[in-house]
């Protein structure tokens, strides 16, 4: 592995606040220095990074690579080949894969996968119950010790408060979160995509707020209960934002993260029946969008992260009602974080990557969001100002189902390193 | 600017249309059974007027029926957007009658060969006739009038205009673009 | 005279102007003699190839499209499937691309799923008519619809109109409100408010809780069909109570005092949303529904024929 050194860039470090014109050297596969005009050391190669940010790597605690399972939509190869182009050093996968992530086989296959890729680090999430079945709770200790940073049973909701109380409870032990998909099934079984009025026009049985709120605040509650360390995923309304907001206050272990989609889309994307606007939770309104910009701004909404639900294109490509949810996101993440939170003042560049790389890395306990000296060399540098359309031969996901296709986003990765190692260099990066 | 010339006027026109009525009863071999077809749009008016004329004349009402082509048109499956589709009624039967269609132009004879089609439709009728206030030539198809207000030679770029009181305001026949004979 | 295109689909209401509604109406006129006349039929379809694709059980609907687009001369065939397209094993995409494969001029599509009319127009060359699309819209319904109030009072505009029943599952309510809002009548929506949404509300609908109120209201009622499901689903507690509370009956039309013209899109159930003795009363207008039915559907056909499918060399 070659010793780097970062020559120029804008270093941006939220772990120590620290913003600024500066060099970074890796060696070894660890920060080895950051500082003002470092000389050359031997046998190092230098990266010009001038005009460009150098920060920690990205961290995206929200991502699903469909292998085991569905390895023609995604695989774990392929999916850490997204995550570094998208200028993530580390992602955590769900388990709702086929077989689910639920025993230390499972999650040990995930983590050998990831360190035969090569690429982005790809945390498993086990799952809560045994084949996410939501009655019997899976072995965490054996997960965790296997490599398991969180349990989850996203996809599903943990419908039993009984055992969502235990999950939080047995968690403590490891201390790792438990993440929960929140929806009210009774309320939101068979919608297709936000209630309100476009779901009343085109005639689509829609999922109201109520069915995520109200799942929200059985979560809170119940770590309130047992003090443990709840996460709530893709978070989506306001009445959710409000009620994260309260427990915060109350000094709750309470975190939670929104994607991308949630603060740049609304469910008037779904006119024309796209099913590429189908997701779950769905788009919301203007006003929820709103309340996850400002949840993001004042921290009531920890971090970012993409929900990343890489589908084939033909199971896309029918009915909306028969169309599977979710769509790709690793790649243009921070394209539409910068456009949306950054050029508008709603969130400065440290801001941002604080809620993209060392927030995340805290939430999870993982290692990285930092430059500090010693660290793992988890470095993205990225160009904050290139203006750049979203094509579909130029993704690296196996899947290309997106809404944003033929967009044009701000910013965008061009040196990914993990643990060091060159993983994505994009092709067309200057040298000097 | 395209030349126009006025060949007939009202008085023209009115006289042309009493020569007419006297011919139809004429070439039907009298009233009996007689019904006049007027072809949207004008045609229709004609016929109403050569069914007053005739029915002052003979002293009794002449039925009336206006028939709408569009649906009969030979082109439909070649022209793009839907030409809008007038009246048809029918007084209630044409079989065994004298039918005479009354239209203001006769040109190509496709109107006609529609018009044709689309009575046999409705029943079939013991003779039908043909009247026209203006035969301009240029035939496509063997079609003749048998009762013609007045007969003209135009090329492809002449445009035959008939105004009716009842729709235009005035009564008038006039040949734009080429020399009039 | 040529009319103003009606484009290559015709997927619902709510993508027509005024003036596009008052052009099939207008057109639907002449369509009405032609059903009267001894030979019921016109050369203007000639050739054409109609596939009525019924993804749906429909006996009325696809009858009257049928009778439609064979007194315009067309070839028609009939598709019928039960079922969704999972279930079906052939997706609805090879189920368009084989349709187009086969140089068919129009499809007139029915089925479950909202947006299907429209998932079929975009990838298809031929004209798609929607004739019905889960509970999205249902455009020959509310056409038909609007030429019935039409002949009866002379004019939409300024009509009263209250569409009763279940509203958040009908498609014929939706294309109704659309029709009936463009061509400037006030529009009502009664029933249990389990079935009405309210966002519907913010179009400019009003909604008025209870039946007697309604007719009160109203100059006309289009009253839609209340399925079993909903009562299986808990939407409403039991057919009897709906009849109860939400039927239109006799006795509410007879206190109400004044002549209220009354629609039903069909199949009735006669005792559940409706009495027969309404149905079948002096005010109802059902059965020129139906006869309207065809001559819109019709001229619909005659409309969009018009527009030269994409994959004919111009």
């Amino acid at each position: 592995m070659t010793d780097l050194l970062i020559r120029g860039g804008r270093v941006i470090d939220p772990s120590r606040g620290t913003d600024g014109v500066a060099d970074v050297y890796v060696r070894d596969g660890k920060i080895e220095a950051v500082g003002r005009n470092i000389p050359l050391p031997p046998g190092a190669e230098i990266v010009d990074a001038t005009g460009k940010v150098v920060a920690p790597g990205l961290i995206d605690l929200h991502v699903h690579f469909r292998e085991p399972g569905f390895e023609h939509a995604e695989t774990i190869a392929s999916g850490a080949l997204s995550a570094v182009a998208g200028g993530f050093t580390a992602v955590c996968a769900m388990p709702n894969t086929d077989p689910v992530t639920d025993s230390q086989a499972t999650v040990g296959f995930v983590v050998r996968q990831s360190i035969r890729a090569g690429k982005a680090r790809v945390y498993p999430i086990g799952a809560v119950s045994m084949g996410q079945q939501g009655e019997q709770l899976t072995e965490f200790g054996e997960m965790v010790q296997a490599g398991a940073v969180a349990v989850s049973d996203d996809g599903k909701p943990v419908k039993s408060s009984h055992l969502m109380r235990t999950a939080l409870e047995y968690a403590r032990t490891f201390g790792i979160p438990v993440a929960d998909h929140c929806e009210d099934m009774s309320l939101a079984e068979g919608g297709a995509m936000h209630e309100g009025l476009v779901s009343a026009r085109l005639g689509l049985k829609g999922i109201p707020s109520a069915a995520e709120e109200i799942m929200v605040a059985r979560d809170i509650i119940l770590a309130g209960l047992t003090g443990g360390h709840v996460h709530l995923c893709h978070m989506s309304t306001r009445g959710s934002v409000e009620l994260i907001r309260w427990a915060k206050a109350k000094g709750l272990r309470v975190t939670a993260e929104a994607t991308p989609h949630h603060f740049t889309l609304t469910h008037e994307r779904c006119e024309g029946y796209d099913t590429n606007a189908k997701m779950n939770p769905p788009l919301r309104e203007a006003a929820d969008r709103e309340a996850i910009r400002l949840g993001l701004k004042d921290g009531t909404i920890d971090c970012i992260a993409s929900d990343h639900a890489p589908h084939h294109y033909d199971t896309k490509e029918r009915e909306f009602d028969e169309a599977p949810n979710g769509i790709v996101g690793l790649e243009t993440a921070l394209g539409l974080a910068i456009r949306e939170l950054v050029e508008p003042g709603i969130l400065s560049l440290p801001e941002l990557i604080a809620r993209m790389s060392t927030v995340p890395a805290r939430v999870f306990g993982l290692a990285g969001g930092t430059l500090a000296v010693g660290a793992p060399a988890d470095v993205v540098v990225f160009d904050p100002a290139r203006r750049w359309v979203v094509r579909r031969e130029d993704l690296h996901s196996k899947s290309t189902n997106t809404p944003f296709l033929n967009e044009t986003l701000v910013g965008q990765a061009i040196l990914t390193l993990v643990g060091g190692r060159v993983a994505f260099d994009r092709p067309d990066r200057p040298v000097s | 600017m395209p030349s126009v010339t006025r060949l007939l006027d009202d008085s023209a026109m009115a006289s042309a249309l009493s020569r007419m009525a006297r011919e139809v009863v004429e070439k039907s071999g009298g009233t009996r059974g007689l019904v006049l077809v007027g072809i949207q749009r004008r045609g229709v008016e004609l016929a109403a007027r050569l069914a007053g004329l005739i029915g002052k004349t003979e002293g009794k009402p002449i039925p009336l029926g206006k028939l709408d082509i569009t649906l009969y048109r030979d082109d439909l499956s070649t022209i793009g957007p839907r030409p809008r589709v007038g009246e048809t009624s029918l007084p209630d039967t044409i079989e065994g009658r004298t039918v005479v269609i009354v239209d203001d132009v006769l040109y190509t004879g496709r109107t006609i060969r529609a018009a044709l089609d689309e009575l046999a439709d409705f029943g079939r009728p013991r003779r039908i006739l043909l009247c026209v206030l203006v035969d301009r030539g240029g035939r496509e198809l063997p079609i003749q009038a048998d009762v013609v207000g007045q007969t003209l030679d135009t090329t492809g770029d002449d445009r035959v205009d008939v105004a009716v009181k009842e729709l235009d305001g005035r009564d008038s026949v006039e040949l734009v673009g080429g020399a009039p004979l | 005279m040529t009319t103003p295109s009606l484009g290559k689909d015709l997927i619902g209401l709510e993508g027509l102007s005024a003036d596009q509604i008052r052009l099939i109406l207008d057109t639907a006129e002449p369509f009405k003699e032609v059903s009267e006349r001894a030979i019921k039929k016109v050369p203007a379809l000639r050739g054409k190839t109609i596939v009525n694709l019924f993804f749906e059980p429909s006996t009325r609907t696809r009858i009257s499209f049928e009778f439609a687009e064979k007194r315009l001369s067309a070839d028609t065939v009939n598709v019928a499937t039960s079922g969704s397209s999972v279930s079906k094993g052939e997706t609805l995409v090879d189920t368009a691309r084989n349709l187009e494969a086969m140089r068919i001029d129009m499809v007139v599509i029915r089925h479950p799923s909202s947006g299907a009319a429209q998932f079929l127009g975009d990838r298809i060359g031929s004209n798609v008519i929607n004739a019905g699309d889960g509970k999205h819209e249902h455009p020959t319904q509310g056409l038909l619809d609007l030429l019935t109030l039409r002949d009866r009072f002379g004019r939409i505009e300024g009509l009263k109109v209250a569409i009763c029943g279940d509203v958040l599952h009908s498609r014929v309510a939706r294309s109704n409100i659309w029709g009936l809002l463009k061509l400037g009548a006030e529009v009502a929506l009664c029933g249990p408010a389990t079935l009405i949404p309210r966002e519907l509300a913010e179009l400019g609908v009003q909604i008025i809780p209870r039946i007697d109120d309604a007719i009160a209201w109203a100059d006309a009622l289009n009253v839609l069909r209340l399925q079993l499901e909903r009562m299986q689903a808990g939407f409403i507690p039991s057919l009897r109570e709906y009849n109860r509370v939400f039927g239109v009956t006799r006795e509410r039309l007879d206190r109400a005092g004044k002549d209220v013209v009354i629609l039903h899109p069909g199949p009735m159930n006669r005792g559940v949303e409706i009495d027969s003795d309404v149905a079948d009363g002096p005010h109802s207008v059902i059965l020129p529904q139906v006869t309207n039915g065809v001559a819109v559907r019709m001229a619909v056909l005659y409309l969009l024929a018009g527009g030269a499918p994409e994959w004919q060399a111009s």
